[in-house]
């Protein structure tokens, strides 16, 4: 097991995320720092959230584009009935942040199920159709940090245990996924799904059902994010996250999970955010301009999708036990 | 026997539909009954559109995309996506501007931009063709690499001060009303029109786009086809990037920013297969039409461009959900 490890793409992301974090201390030092690197992980909470939802989209041959217009238009959504009545519970304006991103997915997720057009096309035209409506429900104004409430901003900053909420509910969520996706049966479905669609109807998953679960979780997740985004940020405005689905996309592809659908984990989706997350915070202390992020990313994923390709040529993922042991 | 003959010519026609029920039931015919309610809803919802020079100036809207929507509808029969179309015009109208600041004249400024176009298909075309890569992350991640050497370059300057002999790529008119990109945009539609339905070349793109492994059992080099593929759409992002850079007059890293999804959207409203095998440039040319027209109508109205954004992205799934909706409803 020990050597499966050693082995695995997910050793070769921590030993490069560890090698990463000791070049920027070796030059900065304080980077390594635990606090400091906890402050990393708490920048890095939503992206790995949003990762996560990826993930299941992905590893059943699909692919979400509109994440980031869904937490856009969420978190105005949040922003602009805390702003209009303040009266209204944080918890209630997260749950509906959290149904709000739902209903979103599960549009998606039906378009790809009962209609059976391709994801990429249904959420090109839902990631315009989401970003535009924020526009239509702000009339394109601004809610600023002065009109939300006190308690609306302080949620994901409150300190429990030494970290913030933010933080904890990243590890909550990681947590949570590695039950769902490797101890539950809809988790084995996304991976049948994604593996080999044709041999999972025929062990009785429904292909179109798999997707749209997927679709709808990682909805969900866009939507919670929305309410974590424009809180934590304190502003809401149409452009809120404008391009992030793609540095979603990119940490899924930096994490080892296959575009082609049926392999990948979350441990992998988990290290390829904190990679990017890692070099986003790293750049502003070595003294580089942030405008060499986009570039950075973007040199990031190729390089990623190369080294994927040269060490996956092999069989997917081994579903059951005994036909790894048979081989 | 020769019932049985009789019985056999008979259960397999030489085609499935006539020729005339074809063009009936064709996407092009759809789409451009939408093209003709919208150019007729536009004339009555204001009466400032039907003057020929903003006609004239709503064609700008579509004309750079197309261009590029050509090439990347060739590429999407193939199976393939090119994201990063976008990325390409701004590292082209980038490079336009720097060697600008060395006094280059428009002929180099305009072999910079193709010769930069080419260069960035060939990096998409490499890496997806020789390494095996999936072209949709690959062109996910040129498309961030790209922009991103312009704002490194850049920053948050912009490159200004073109010659007027370079800004008549944007801004010039061949006769009345006709503008250069117009007279490009037609060039183009006609020559890809030929290539990809009149050609070998063209019927590989299909085969390729069906079915990969047999196009390469029945000798199509699908490599190649498949990088040249990549190379006429750098290129046409390349010519888009001057046509573009020469029409603003100046060059910021945000240039063309989101094109990529208009142009993908305009490739797949025309009825090209998202999955390959199939699509046509008459398709692609009315779509352009359409999502022009839309674009401009709704512009005269004073909607933002933002609101337009959600015509154009409901019109995307609107146009290929609505039929399947149909057909799926006549079946229960």
């Amino acid at each position: 097991m020990i050597r499966d490890f050693i082995k695995s793409r997910e050793a070769i992301l921590v030993a490069a995320l560890i090698a990463l974090v000791l070049v920027v201390e070796s030059r900065f030092s304080g980077f390594a720092a635990p606090g400091n690197l906890a402050s990393v992980f708490n920048d890095t909470s939503i992206l790995i959230i949003l990762a996560l939802g990826q993930t299941l989209v992905i590893l059943t041959r699909c692919i979400d584009l509109s994440l980031a217009s869904n937490l856009a238009l969420t978190g105005m959504v949040t922003a602009m009935i805390n702003a209009a009545m303040p009266g209204v519970p944080v918890a209630a304006l997260i749950a509906i942040a959290i149904a709000l991103g739902v209903i979103m997915g599960m549009f998606n997720g039906i378009l790809v199920w009962k209609l059976d057009i391709p994801p990429i096309v249904v959420t090109l035209g839902t990631l315009t159709i989401y970003r535009g409506l924020i526009f239509l429900i702000s009339g394109g104004e601004w809610v600023n940090s002065h009109e939300m409430g006190a308690a609306y901003k302080a949620v994901p900053r409150f300190e429990l245990l030494g970290l913030p909420v933010l933080s904890w509910i990243a590890i909550a969520v990681i947590a949570g996924f590695a039950v769902l996706v490797n101890r539950s049966a809809l988790g084995r479905a996304f991976y049948a799904v994604g593996g080999n669609p044709h041999a999972a109807v025929y062990t009785g998953i429904d292909v179109g059902k798999t997707r749209f679960a997927a679709f709808t979780i990682a909805g969900g997740l866009a939507g919670l994010c929305g309410y974590l985004w424009v809180s934590r940020y304190a502003v809401a405005y149409v452009d809120v996250a404008g391009g992030f689905e793609l540095d979603v996309v990119a940490a899924c592809v930096i994490g080892g999970i296959s575009i082609a659908g049926g392999l990948g984990t979350v441990t992998g989706a988990v290290l390829g955010a904190l990679f990017l997350g890692t070099i986003k915070n790293a750049l502003p202390v070595a003294g580089i301009s942030p405008f060499w992020q986009l570039a950075i990313s973007g040199a990031a994923i190729i390089i990623a999708v190369a080294f994927n390709a040269q060490s996956s040529r092999k069989q997917g993922r081994i579903i059951l036990k005994s036909a790894e042991h048979a081989q | 026997m020769s019932l049985a003959e009789d019985t056999r010519t008979r259960s397999l026609p030489d085609r499935l539909h006539g020729r005339g029920t074809r063009i009936l039931k064709s996407w092009e015919l759809l789409l451009f009954g939408i093209a003709v309610l919208i150019f007729v809803a536009n004339t009555q919802a204001s009466p400032y559109f039907l003057d020929p020079w903003n006609l004239s100036d709503a064609t700008f809207n579509f004309t750079e995309k197309a261009m590029i929507g050509f090439a990347m509808a060739l590429l999407i029969i193939s199976g393939e996506i090119d994201l990063s179309v976008a990325g390409i015009i701004a590292l082209a109208s980038t490079a336009m501007g720097w060697a600008l600041q060395f006094g280059v004249g428009t002929p180099g400024l305009v072999a910079i931009g193709l010769a930069v176009g080419l260069l960035c298909g060939a990096f998409n075309g490499v890496l997806v063709t020789r390494l095996g890569l999936p072209s949709i992350v690959v062109t996910i991640g040129t498309m961030s690499l790209f922009r991103g050497i312009s704002y490194i370059v850049l920053g948050d300057q912009a490159f200004n001060g073109y010659p007027d002999s370079f800004a008549w790529f944007g801004r010039g008119y061949v006769f009345w009303v006709i503008s250069f990109e117009l007279v490009l945009f037609a060039a183009f539609a006609a020559i890809y029109a030929l290539v990809l339905h009149k050609t070998n070349f063209g019927r590989h793109v299909y085969t390729i786009g069906n079915n990969p492994t047999a196009a390469r059992f029945s000798g199509i080099r699908v490599e190649r086809v498949k990088m040249i593929l990549f190379l006429l759409t750098g290129l046409m992002s390349g010519i888009a990037a001057i046509c573009l850079t020469a029409r603003l007059g100046s060059t910021r890293p945000s240039i063309a920013y989101a094109w990529e999804l208009e142009v993908v959207t305009m490739v797949v409203l025309g009825g090209v297969s998202i999955l390959g095998g199939s699509g046509s440039i008459l398709g692609v040319v009315i779509a352009a039409l359409v999502m022009g027209m839309v674009t401009f109508g709704l512009g005269l109205l004073n909607v933002p461009g933002i609101v337009m954004s959600i015509f154009i992205g409901a019109l995307l799934i609107g146009v290929i959900a609505i039929p399947r909706l149909v057909a799926k409803l006549r079946r229960t």
